[in-house]
Order: structure tokens, then C-alpha cells, then sequence
């Protein structure tokens, strides 16, 4: 019980470093920015394929019900291509779907410049300094399964108690953060480079990593859903321990 | 000789400075218009920062015949139906004429800063070295597909008509109205096609016929269908609500 609860408490913490809370805002604005934007792109095609191709007229991996693009059917003059059975097919549209990608798409990229200089910062600065080794990597103790129970169990118990902004994070805090700003977010910048026709034709090898344009793009999707989900938490645990001093935290430092 | 290589390495430093100012500048002030939008900049940095750091010549990733798929054909599907998405009355009565005789009397033109410009038949285009590929169409909806497109390198069509040095874009004029152009970095690639062949077979209306455009390291819609004049510039023509900026789209889409 102490031992655990005493994880929370200041041991040394210094506060958040400028270059911690700088980049943070600035990737969290570009962040937001890209999701708003990037849901209103797939909107305009809220279906999800895996391999290179994919359209409305072959099969999806799922297709997700959201705006009026979903299940919209109405394709005319279906023509197979070739005289072989199960031949791929064209078909004609005649009608006018949801579609908000002129402002959206060059959002996205604009949003996107933004945050590739951000993430470039903070990983820079980060490792250099040593403090991603030294704050988030969870050590050779925190990662026994045993190490890791107890902090699950700790976040189960309520009230969670107030923790000092900066630092130092329990294990579980550590993966959520290493998962994030080491796995997630130069995910999202790799599967969507590999979208862009002009970077894959340079770099085609990002097709061969991700299985082709619509596996990058379904792998995009389902980044973005744990970006999301990590928000959630993320905004959870402020409102949980002390809301208004982990903000202060993160913008004057502690 | 110390003091010449830190002058040296200041003198690359500044000039690599002012390059990137340079990209920033483009980004703002660029020839495309911007119509005072930050997002139309944002786009001109995009198109200066994709000429700036990938290589000019690097070829899309060409297919098998089993990868080729299903393609929709949206858009406009017959530039002579008033119902289109785009409809010129001019146009569409000229295709429906031309769709009548089976695209016999159908005519590219090719001007502007061309030494000799002409006007060439289907046949004439089909009597020059083809090139066949099989390459993914990305449509900004966010689907794509694979099919192999026959046709005649837009390069070789441009020095038939003889081209001048001082030439910097390549404006296309289509049966539906639209008007819009493209770099020389991809007109003078060698997958930049004038297609009037897809998937073993003659062009389909609904895909563009008799000739589309195919660039292959941009977004389907820059890959124009129903082409009628090919125009060669010096400068930047913004074609207004004909062309994509006017209208709220990036006119280069290489992402």
C-alpha cells in the first residue's frame, strides 16, 4: 500500500521541461487538427480495404456507418472488363456523394507539416537529453508482470491520489507515453506518407511494409482509433488528479 | 586554406538558408495562386517541398495483369449528359457529335509554345511508340484501383509538336469543361501518357475516351478524361472556376 501509493508522490520531480511543454502543445494542436480533418476525409469514403486496391465495387474489410456515404449503393451500367468469369468490373455514378475533401485534404497536409516538425522535435530533443530513456522507458523492475499488476491494480483504487506534474511516472503511464509518442504517432506519418502516390513511387518499400495503399490506409484507421482512445484516457486521468494543477504542470512547468 | 573552407561551408550554409526561404517564399508567394487561402499555401509548400526532396525521374510501381481490379467511373461519365458533375453546353454537344462517328473526326489539339502546332487524329496518336502499363489510379475519395493503360507518352506528342525550351506547364482543355495543368517534371515523365487503351480494349467513354491523361505520381483527378486541346505555356494560367484552385481544390496532389 505505501509502497504503491508512494509511486505518486513527489520523489524529485522538477516539473515539466520548456522543451517538454512546448512541443506537447504543439504537437497536441496539430494532432487534433489532423484527426477533425482526417474523419472528415474518410467520411467521403468511410469504407476500409486491405492490399493495394479497393473501391465501391469490390469488397470491404468493414465499412464504418458514419455520415451519408455509408452503404450508398446505386452504381449503374456494371460492365466486366473481361470475358472470363468473376472478371473485374466498372460501373457508372450518377449521383452526388458526401464529399468535404478540398479544404480537408489540404488541412490534413497543412496540419501534417506541422506536426512532422513537432514529433521531429520532441523525439530529437528526447533522446538527446535522455529523457525519454530516462522518464518513460519503463526499467528491468517495473516491467515484471508482478510490477505490472500492482499498478493496474493501484489505477483500479479510488480515489486515484493527486499526482505531481512531470513526473516521475508509475509503469503504466510510462507504456501509455511510450506507446504514443514512439509507436503511434510515427505510425500515422509512415502509414500516411505511403498514402501519397508521389512518396511511394520514390520510396516504394513502404508498400512492401504496409501491404499496399489501402493496408496503410486501414492501418492509419485503426492508429488514429488508439490515438483517440489514448486521448480519452489521457483527459480521464487529468480530470482525476487534480485537473487544474496538471494543466498549470504542462503550461508554466509545475 | 581553413579560413577558404569556413567560408566555403558559410557560403553552402547561407545558400541552403536561402533555399529553404526559398521553399517558405513558394509557399506564399508561389505562381499557383492562392486566393489568400492558407490552405492553398500549405498546398504550394507541399508541391515546392515534393519537387525539392524526391527524385524527378522515380517511376510508380507498375503491376501484373492479375492485380488489375475493379475501377468505378465517377465524375463525368459522358461529357454530352447534361446531368454531369461537369457539363459544358459547348462541349457536350461537340462530344455527342464526335461520339456519333465513333471519335472519327475527334482532334487533339496541341499549341502554345510549340514550334509546329497541330491537331492530331486517333490514328495519328496510335501510329507513334506506345507504351503499356499497369499501374494503381488513387482517387481523393480515398479508394483505388489497379488497370493497364495503353497510349502514347505525352513526351513524345509534346516534341512532335515541338516544344520550346522556354515552356513550363502543360494546360489540358476537356470535353466537360475542365481546364488544367501540370508541370514539366510530370509532363516529360516517362509514365505520363495520353491513354486511349484500358485493359486490352479501347478506352471507354465512361474512363474518358477517346484520350485521357495518365499521371501516375498524383490523385486520379489530375489524370483528366475526355481530352480535346492540349496547351503548352510559359507561365502559370490559372483557368478560374474551370480549374481546381478557383473551386477550393490543390492543384498539385502528389499526397
Amino acid at each position: 500500500m505505501e509502497a504503491v501509493s508512494g509511486q505518486y508522490q513527489d520523489s524529485g520531480s522538477k516539473g515539466h521541461r520548456l522543451w517538454v511543454r512546448l512541443t506537447h502543445w504543439w504537437i497536441a494542436v496539430a494532432v487534433l487538427v489532423l484527426m477533425f480533418s482526417g474523419f472528415t476525409i474518410l467520411m467521403a469514403h468511410p469504407r476500409l480495404y486491405w492490399g493495394d486496391t479497393g473501391n465501391d465495387l469490390t469488397r470491404p474489410f468493414v465499412e464504418l456507418p458514419i455520415g451519408p456515404n455509408y452503404k450508398h449503393g446505386g452504381w449503374q451500367q456494371v460492365t466486366p472488363f473481361f470475358a472470363s468469369p468473376g472478371s473485374a468490373v466498372t460501373a457508372e455514378r450518377h449521383f452526388y456523394i458526401f464529399n468535404q475533401n478540398g479544404w480537408a485534404r489540404s488541412l490534413h497536409f497543412l496540419a501534417a507539416w506541422a506536426f512532422i516538425v513537432g514529433l521531429g522535435a520532441y523525439l530529437a530533443f528526447g533522446i538527446v537529453s535522455g529523457h525519454i530513456g530516462r522518464a518513460l522507458w519503463p526499467r528491468r523492475a517495473e516491467r515484471r508482470p508482478a510490477a505490472l499488476w500492482r499498478d493496474v491494480k493501484a489505477h483500479l483504487r479510488f480515489p486515484i491520489p493527486a499526482a505531481e506534474p512531470g513526473g516521475p511516472y508509475n509503469v503504466l503511464q510510462k507504456l501509455a507515453y511510450c506507446l504514443i509518442a514512439l509507436v503511434a504517432l510515427p505510425l500515422m506519418f509512415l502509414t500516411g506518407v505511403t498514402m501519397s502516390p508521389a512518396i511511394a513511387a520514390s520510396y516504394p518499400i513502404l508498400l512492401d511494409i504496409f501491404g499496399g495503399t489501402q493496408s496503410a490506409r486501414t492501418i492509419h484507421f485503426l492508429t488514429f482509433a488508439f490515438v483517440a482512445l489514448f486521448l480519452l484516457v489521457h483527459l480521464a486521468m487529468i480530470a482525476l488528479t487534480g485537473p487544474l494543477r496538471q494543466l498549470r504542470g504542462m503550461i508554466l512547468g509545475r | 586554406m581553413a579560413g577558404n573552407s569556413v567560408l566555403v561551408s558559410r557560403r553552402a550554409l547561407i545558400g541552403g538558408l536561402a533555399s529553404t526561404g526559398g521553399l517558405m517564399l513558394a509557399g506564399c508567394s508561389g505562381e499557383q495562386p492562392t486566393y489568400g487561402s492558407l490552405l492553398r499555401m500549405g498546398d504550394n509548400f507541399t508541391y515546392g517541398a515534393q519537387r525539392l526532396l524526391l527524385p524527378a525521374k522515380a517511376l510508380a510501381r507498375e503491376y501484373d495483369r492479375s492485380a488489375i481490379s475493379s475501377m468505378p467511373a465517377i465524375g463525368t461519365v459522358d461529357p454530352s449528359r447534361a446531368d454531369s458533375e461537369f457539363y459544358s453546353p459547348e462541349g457536350g454537344a461537340a462530344y455527342a457529335a464526335l461520339k456519333h462517328g465513333g471519335f472519327a473526326d475527334w482532334r487533339l489539339r496541341v499549341d502554345g509554345s510549340v514550334a509546329r502546332p497541330a491537331a492530331f487524329a486517333l490514328a495519328d496518336l496510335q501510329r507513334m511508340a506506345s507504351r503499356t502499363q499497369i499501374t494503381k489510379h488513387m482517387c481523393e475519395e480515398g479508394w483505388s484501383s489497379i488497370a493497364e493503360w495503353t497510349g502514347v507518352p505525352l513526351r513524345t506528342v509534346l516534341e512532335a509538336a515541338g516544344i520550346r525550351p522556354s515552356a513550363r506547364y502543360v494546360q489540358f482543355h476537356t470535353f466537360d469543361g475542365i481546364i488544367d495543368s501540370i508541370d514539366m517534371v510530370d509532363a516529360l515523365h516517362p509514365q505520363t501518357l495520353l491513354a486511349y487503351g484500358m485493359n486490352g480494349r479501347a478506352l471507354p467513354i465512361s474512363h474518358g475516351a477517346p484520350v485521357r491523361l495518365r499521371v501516375e505520381r498524383q490523385l486520379g483527378y489530375k489524370s483528366m478524361k475526355f481530352l480535346h486541346r492540349i496547351e503548352v505555356t510559359d507561365d502559370f494560367v490559372d483557368p478560374g472556376r474551370a480549374g481546381p484552385i478557383a473551386g477550393g481544390w490543390a492543384w498539385y496532389v502528389g499526397v
